[in-house]
Parts: C-alpha cells; structure tokens; sequence
C-alpha cells in the first residue's frame, strides 16, 4: 500500500505493516483527544519514523493514490486539529 | 478514526476538486509553481522587514545605553557640585532607563528568533520549491505518456494528489509566515509607537539643573573675585549702601 507523508512523499509499505502503523496512529489519536503536546509530538514521530523505515521512498516519476496519509512530519498538534476539523467537515462527500 | 484514515480522505477531496476544475494538469502545475514562487518572495521581503525591525530595537537601545551613561557622568557631576538631590535624580532616571533597556533585550532576543525563523522557512521553501520545479516536469512528462497510453486516469490522480499535497505544504508555509509578518508587524508598532521619545527632555532639564549650578558657581567666583578687587583699594560695599542709605533717608 502507499502511505504518503504530507509535505515529504510517499512510500510503499508492505500490507503486513498496516497494523503496526494504526497502532501507532491511535497513539495519536489518544494525543489529540487528550490535548498532550508532548505526547502528540512523541507519537507523531513514532510514525513518521515507522513508515521511513518499513516503506520504499516511491519513484519520482511515480504517482499513485495513497492508501493512508501521515501529517507533516513536524505539525503541532494545534495544527493537526485543524487539519482533521477540515477532513470532517469533507467527509460527508468521501464517506464509503 | 485513524487519523492516516481522515487525512486521506481530506486529502483526496482536495484531489478530486483540483480534479474538477483543472482541464489540463501541466497548466496548473506551471501555476503552483508560479504561486510557490510567489510565496518565496514574500518570505523574502518578510526576512527583510524583520531585520530592519531588529536593527531599529538595536539603534535604540544604543540611544538607551548613550542616556544611560550621561546621567551616569551627570550624577557624577551633580555630586561633584555638592547637589546630592539632583545626582539622586539623575541616578533614578538611570535606573528607569535600565529597566527599559532590559525590555528592549528582551524584545531584540525574540525579534532575532524570529529573523532566524523566517530565514530557516526561506531555506526550506527554497529546497522545496527547486524539487516541486523539478517534479512538476516529471509530472508532465508522466501526464503525457498516459495520455498517449490511455491510462491516464490513474497517472492523472496520482500526480493530482501530489499537487494536493504541494498545495498544502505551500499553505501552511504561507500561515507560518502571515503569523510571523504579523508579530513582527506589531513589534514595529510598538517601536513606532515612540513610548521612548519623551525621555531626552527629563535627561536635558538636568541638564539644564546643572549647567545653572555652574553658571552659577562662575558667577560665584566672578564676584567674589570681583568682591576682593573692590574690597582692597575702597570701603565695603554695604557701608557704602549704608551711607546711600542715610543719604537718601535725610
């Protein structure tokens, strides 16, 4: 699957992998919920680190939709909010 | 919901609008990047502008530190005279002056970090806009190729979502550098403001205290010199006055 870091590219990561980066992106998610920069940062990092190291930076020439979308690799969580504020109030057209 | 999962969809809809409206990706690729550049220059202008907010704060804490060492030498000065008041005075104002000094640090240290912020952003826009200049002619050479292939759905979603992508990246370079333009801005404000003007008069009128109270001490001199003169080859004065005095009385 390809996973993309916004501002950064995307990676091709082995399907297997999947689980062990939605483990960590709840670890973001409780971040979030929780209002815990330093949390926020820590896994954020986590992830971002995961998918470099178990995914293929894709070819430049390459271009595919991606799977599932990793926030910039330094956003504030202040930031991430405003980010996922925007990804609800689109979703009511992206719902499947 | 993951948030790799709520991103994606955002990012897609993103996709899909740009979708929409675009006839021809490679135009709106030559687009972005003229917008990236746009946004290059901006930060450009926004580095200079803070460097001259910083190098006024440093003028004037020079100023500052110039007031501060002539009252210094005026409190020397007063005491010299004997005026121990007025060298109080003068010491207090330093002291007022001291303080605001500090401010002016303070706000010099914060004017520099963000200096130091906006070039880092400048850097970084720079290395991002040179690769995006480069990709986008990848871009389009993949956009052509499909095309001829007629596989152009998928190659045109993929290059799409990486337009998305340099599109979020440039908006959130440009809110970075709106809020940093509007902090320096008020800083300039307050430097505008002239909150520091007012403090040559008080530094002048001792001035003026102790510029008197040595005209003064010379006039003091002169007269008594002149006293001393008078004094030798005639009578003294008052019993001069004294036999005015009866003169006029009779």
């Amino acid at each position: 699957m390809i996973v993309r870091i916004l501002g950064e590219g995307q990676y091709s990561v082995p399907e297997g992998e999947r689980e062990m980066l939605e483990r960590l992106d709840s670890d973001i998610v409780d971040a979030v919920d929780n209002e815990d920069e330093e949390a926020f940062t820590k896994a954020l990092d986590a992830l971002t680190v995961a998918v470099r190291r178990v995914g293929q930076a894709v070819a430049d020439d390459t271009f595919e939709p991606s799977a599932l979308v990793v926030p910039f690799a330094d956003s504030t969580l202040e930031e991430t909010k405003g980010l996922l504020a925007e990804a609800d109030d689109s979703s009511g057209s992206d719902d499947r | 919901m993951s948030v790799m999962k709520r991103l994606s969809g955002i990012v897609q809809a993103k996709t899909n609008k740009l979708l929409d409206k675009a006839e021809d990706p490679r135009e709106s690729l030559d687009l972005s990047y003229q917008k990236q550049l746009e946004s290059l220059q901006k930060v450009r202008r926004s580095v200079a502008d803070v460097t001259t907010a910083k190098k006024r704060i440093e003028l004037q804490a020079s100023q500052l530190q110039g007031q501060a060492d002539k009252l210094q030498q005026q409190a020397k000065a007063a005491l010299t005279q004997g005026n121990e008041d007025l060298a109080r005075e003068a010491l207090a104002r330093r002291a007022a002056l001291a303080d605001q000094l500090t401010d002016l640090r303070s706000q010099h240290q914060q004017v520099a970090a963000q200096e130091q912020k906006l070039i880092d952003t400048a850097q970084k826009l720079q290395t991002q806009v040179d690769a995006f200049r480069t990709k986008k002619e990848t871009m389009k050479a993949t956009y052509t190729a499909a095309e001829a292939q007629t596989k152009i759905g998928e190659a045109v979603s993929g290059i799409s979502e990486s337009m998305s992508d340099a599109g979020m990246s440039m908006q959130r370079a440009q809110d970075k550098i709106d809020g940093m333009q509007a902090r320096a801005g008020a800083m300039d404000e307050l430097l505008a403001s002239g909150a520091l003007t007012d403090l040559s008069n008080p530094v002048d009128d001792i001035q003026a205290q102790l510029d008197k109270a040595s005209t003064t001490s010379t006039v003091d001199a002169e007269l008594a010199a002149l006293k001393a003169e008078v004094g030798s080859g005639a009578p003294p004065a008052a019993e001069l006055g004294t036999a005015g005095g009866e003169g006029s009385a009779s």
